[in-house]
């Protein structure tokens, strides 16, 4: 069932941008609704619109109030939700452009890459190959980029695998650790401090700020982890830039 | 043309007006603290009001000027100096190849901005010459300027052009001249120590208990010592939300007032994360990121609670005053010989 439009609620979020919110559940249907939406004004946008952010129940839309001013006497608030309004039906009807192929992320499990798969394993009371073998056979959905540059939160996690995070978070996670917290996977895609429990390292950099995209993710993609042995990893390491 | 970095004082970065159209990607916009004061910098030098300049914090860089140059002081007042001589504030000032400048006590204010006419050319990362320090993205290296540093200048506009050479004129046979004229009060103020930030009610405002909405939009909050570009850490009165349903991550943004369970409020700054999933109780207006901006760690706020009608207004009536300043620098140009 698609969204109706009526079930859209906008808000606020200060006085230069509107968040339009799909519902409150993660759920494949609602992020379809706010692809759907999102490549509707990307193809159509209109003046004052400045960025779109996707989250999980919700998009966001900056704008420049000045821009939208001059049309009568209206706050530059109730033209833009006017304007979406008008546009959401047909946004929400948008045929979401094909997710395209499966994105493969090829992850180096256990040992040094991955310090936590032992206690991973241990909650789930699982042996270390199964949790690798859990882990990777779902298509994930990447719901959202955030947290930091490239950082893709991903849907589809196997229930079993679910681990509260440490209790002591890291100074420092490398970038491409993959990583699990409660029913949440994963990558830390630059070196950060970091909770979550690591359980292996892909060698592809997920954010090269000289790309023309350069978050290697997107909203919108569905991505399933590979695993790999040591000597495939450090040979595609080679091969990043 | 370049910018001789001899000390580099506190926090000195190249900022512009953000990275924008990355958020998707996780980026986050950074750009100056004070955006209206780098804006009117850059107009007092006849930029383009996103051209690129250095955002100073509390203790000032030294930096000698490789060739002739013309800029602009704007921001908090940190007692600037030019070959050891003070210089105003808030208009333009032609300096000689050779002239040093410098700053002293830190008298108002938090952040000072350098405008440059031609603006600072390192090379643009994601549509921005702005430094994001967390992830080493753009200004000079990704990082904060370092002694030694040498920063290239773009030549001026040809409004900045003319600027310097009424200057220019005025100077000889000095090392440095400056305007007499400067923006009014409301454009380029003194911050002041104490005072009251403007906010409108935030998406979770209603889930905090009355008494937390009352004492939020009632009494004092303290700039705690965890302020950076990032996010102030507010102290004063504990807020309890009445729920404790997860939230899930959305969107924050420069301004985004947002509590975390310890009940002390976080204000988000210019390298704001891009989304969050802490409830945001207000959101600080446009017109007065550079009230926030210009706080010390110590200094009081008192949030003042307006409509988002009101806040709209005022983010109009300060875009048109940006504008009346342009066409008053272009006219001046015109009508001197």
């Amino acid at each position: 069932m698609p969204t109706p439009a009526a079930d859209v609620r906008l808000f606020p979020l200060g006085d230069a941008a509107v968040v339009l919110e799909f519902g409150h559940a993660i759920g494949p249907e609602t992020h379809r609704a706010i692809q759907a939406v999102r490549h509707y004004l990307t193809q159509h946008p209109f003046a004052g619109l400045r960025e779109l952010v996707p989250a999980f129940t919700t998009l966001t839309v900056y704008y420049d109030p000045w821009l939208l001013n001059g049309q009568g006497h209206r706050l530059p608030y109730e033209q833009i939700t006017e304007v979406l309004r008008q546009l959401l039906p047909a946004a929400l009807a948008t045929p979401v452009a094909s997710e395209g192929a499966v994105v493969e992320i090829p992850v180096c499990y256990g040992d040094e890459f991955g310090p936590d798969l032992e206690a991973v394993a241990q909650h789930a009371g699982l042996s270390r190959e199964e949790v690798v073998a859990r882990h990777s056979a779902p298509d994930y959905l990447v719901y959202m980029i955030g947290f930091a540059p490239g950082f893709p939160y991903l849907g589809g996690l196997d229930a079993r695998l679910a681990t509260p995070r440490r209790a002591r978070p890291r100074l420092q996670v490398p970038a491409g650790t993959v990583g699990i917290a409660g029913a949440q996977t994963g990558i830390y895609s630059l070196p950060t401090p970091g909770g979550w429990q690591l359980i292996g390292r892909t060698p592809l950099r997920l954010f090269d700020p000289t790309r023309a995209q350069p978050s290697r993710l997107q909203a919108g993609q569905r991505l399933r982890f590979v695993p790999i042995g040591r000597a495939e990893f450090e040979q595609l390491q080679r091969n990043e830039p | 043309m370049s910018l001789n970095i001899l000390r580099p004082g506190l926090l000195t970065t190249v900022q512009d007006l953000g990275r924008h159209g990355y958020q998707a990607d996780g980026v986050v916009v950074s750009g100056a603290m004070d955006a209206v004061a780098l804006r009117v910098g850059n107009l007092l030098v006849g930029n383009a009001e996103d051209a690129a300049g250095l955002e100073i914090t509390v203790l000032g860089p030294r930096i000698r000027f490789e060739a002739d140059h013309l800029i602009a002081l704007t921001g908090a007042h940190l007692s600037p100096t030019l070959n050891g001589r003070s210089v105003g504030m808030n208009r333009p000032v032609w300096v000689a190849a050779g002239t040093e400048l410098a700053f002293g006590a830190a008298a108002a204010g938090c952040r000072a901005y350098l405008a440059v006419a031609g603006g600072v050319a390192v090379p643009l990362v994601l549509g921005s010459r702005s430094t994001y320090l967390r992830a080493g993205l753009g200004g000079l290296h990704g990082r904060a300027l370092r002694a030694g540093d040498v920063l290239p200048t773009a030549p001026p506009t040809p409004l900045g052009q003319k600027l310097m050479a009424m200057l220019a004129a005025l100077a000889s046979p000095k090392t440095w001249a400056q305007a007499s004229y400067t923006p009014g009060p409301r454009l380029c103020g003194t911050p002041l120590p104490a005072t009251t930030v403007r906010a409108i009610a935030g998406p979770e405002h209603e889930q905090f208990s009355p008494a937390s909405q009352r004492a939020f939009w009632q009494q004092p909050f303290r700039v705690s010592p965890e302020a950076d570009r990032m996010g102030y850490r507010l102290q004063g009165p504990e807020l309890n939300r009445q729920t404790n349903a997860e939230l899930l991550s959305g969107a924050v943004t420069f301004g985004t007032v947002q509590v975390p369970a310890s009940g002390q409020p976080i204000a988000l700054m210019a390298d704001h994360q891009t989304t969050g999933g802490y409830p945001r109780l207000a959101q600080v207006i446009t017109a007065d990121f550079p009230v926030l901006a210009q706080l010390r760690p110590g200094q009081q706020l008192w949030f003042q609670r307006v409509t988002l009608a009101e806040a709209q207004a005022l983010y109009l009536a300060q875009e048109r005053q940006l504008r009346a300043l342009r066409r008053g620098i272009a006219l001046r140009v015109n009508l001197t010989p």
